[in-house]
């Protein structure tokens, strides 16, 4: 004590500025870029980890609008199929329908045909069965003369008729 | 410690006063080899999931930067971050190195191992570098002009104080710092001569030696810590607005 050492003031500046350019260049100096280094990493992480969840998002909207696409493309088809098997069944009981009206008129004019023909027949029976009748009677009540006379009569009215 | 010499070298170079402590010379010089290597071995390998040293290395370098940023923006005191974590090393472990023990010589009692801070030379050094760094980076950022302005701030008749004020500020940065180490040299040193001295002594001094190195560890880091927080809010004072 009593003596200032100027000389260690000198000293430990030097050694002071030594030891901060010695520190920059291989402690915090490396250090520090590391943290830097590792900042940037992690910041860098994080960003592709949003972005990939984006895409995920993404990818997801569209599987959805995907799905949603495919379904309206099957009810599209169900709508089709029934309107077509509507149609379809329409035209079949259409046809069958006038397929009905064809065969129903045939059999009309089929039985009127018949009908002719049994009235007909059964004209010409009357006729021979009334003639039958009439000179069964006759021959019991009538003389010859107004016999004659009757049958002339019944055969001009029968050939009239017919 | 009174009738302890130190080993000076006088008139260095043949230039009359520049006298040199070579205890000051060696116990700076293995302060620093301890913080570089601290600092080296933290920064080899370096990965990027930090293990081991790198770890602490790093908390280091957030405690210095948290520091910094209570005083100004990072901006501003990114360039202040080697000077400020180097005054941190070195001071903490300058004062750490003369806990352990003390090396005096037998015959003449020339101290050689101690706390390189325990010397007022050697805090003033720093404290008056500091305290000129400050005015340095102050006229470098705000310019002569708004550095000659401030002295006259708040109240243009407190420039005497401001004045006074600066010379105040070095004196206290070293002399705190000068302070609190010699006095944890001079208790050291009292308990280990008592403990040294004979059997009643050591099993007497032995529970406060342990004791008071606990709490110089304390004061060593609290002391290194305080130095480091005024050379920012000073340094901060003259650089900001």
């Amino acid at each position: 004590m009593g003596t200032i050492t100027w000389a260690d003031s000198l000293f430990s500046l030097i050694m002071f500025i030594i030891l901060l350019l010695l520190l920059r260049k291989f402690a915090w100096g490396p250090i520090m870029n590391m943290m830097k280094e590792r900042e940037e990493h992690i910041a860098n992480e994080i960003d592709t980890a949003e972005k990939n969840r984006k895409e995920a998002e993404q990818y997801l909207e569209q599987q959805k609008e995907e799905i949603n696409r495919a379904r309206e493309e099957a009810q599209q088809i169900i709508e089709t199929a029934r309107k077509t098997s509507e149609v379809q069944g329409e035209e079949i009981l259409s046809s069958a329908r006038a397929e009905a009206e064809r065969v129903k008129a045939n059999a009309l004019a089929e039985i009127e045909r018949e009908k002719d023909l049994a009235v007909q027949e059964l004209r010409e029976q009357v006729g021979t069965l009334s003639v039958m009748i009439a000179t069964k009677i006759i021959e019991k009540e009538l003389d010859e003369k107004e016999q004659e006379k009757l049958i002339e009569e019944y055969v001009k009215e029968a050939g009239e008729r017919l | 410690m009174m009738d302890h010499g130190a080993p000076i070298i006088y008139d260095l170079f043949g230039i009359p006063g520049f006298h040199l402590n070579l205890s000051n010379v060696l116990m700076l010089t293995v302060s620093a080899l301890i913080v570089f290597c601290i600092g080296f071995f933290s920064a080899r390998n370096l990965k990027m999931k930090p293990t081991g040293m790198q770890n602490v290395f790093e908390w280091l370098i957030d405690f210095v930067k948290n520091i910094i940023s209570t005083t100004m923006d990072w901006k501003t005191g990114e360039r202040f971050f080697g000077l400020g974590i180097t005054i941190f090393l070195l001071i903490f472990v300058s004062n750490m190195v003369g806990i352990p023990f003390m090396i005096v010589t037998a015959e003449d009692h020339v101290v050689w191992w101690k706390s390189p801070t325990a010397d007022p030379v050697i805090t003033m050094t720093f404290a008056i570098m500091v305290i000129v760094l400050t005015h340095f980076y102050g006229i470098k950022m705000k310019g002569l002009k708004e550095y000659g302005k401030d002295y006259f701030r708040p109240m243009p008749f407190l420039f005497p104080l401001n004045i006074i004020g600066e010379f105040a500020n070095t004196l206290t940065l070293g002399m705190r710092l000068f302070g609190n180490l010699y006095a944890k040299e001079i208790l050291l040193t009292l308990l280990a001569s008592a403990g040294g001295a004979s059997i009643v002594g050591f099993l007497l001094a032995g529970a406060p030696m342990i004791a008071w190195q606990a709490f110089s560890i304390f004061i060593g880091a609290i002391q290194a810590f305080i130095f480091l927080m005024l050379t920012m809010v000073y340094m901060s004072n003259k650089v900001m607005d």
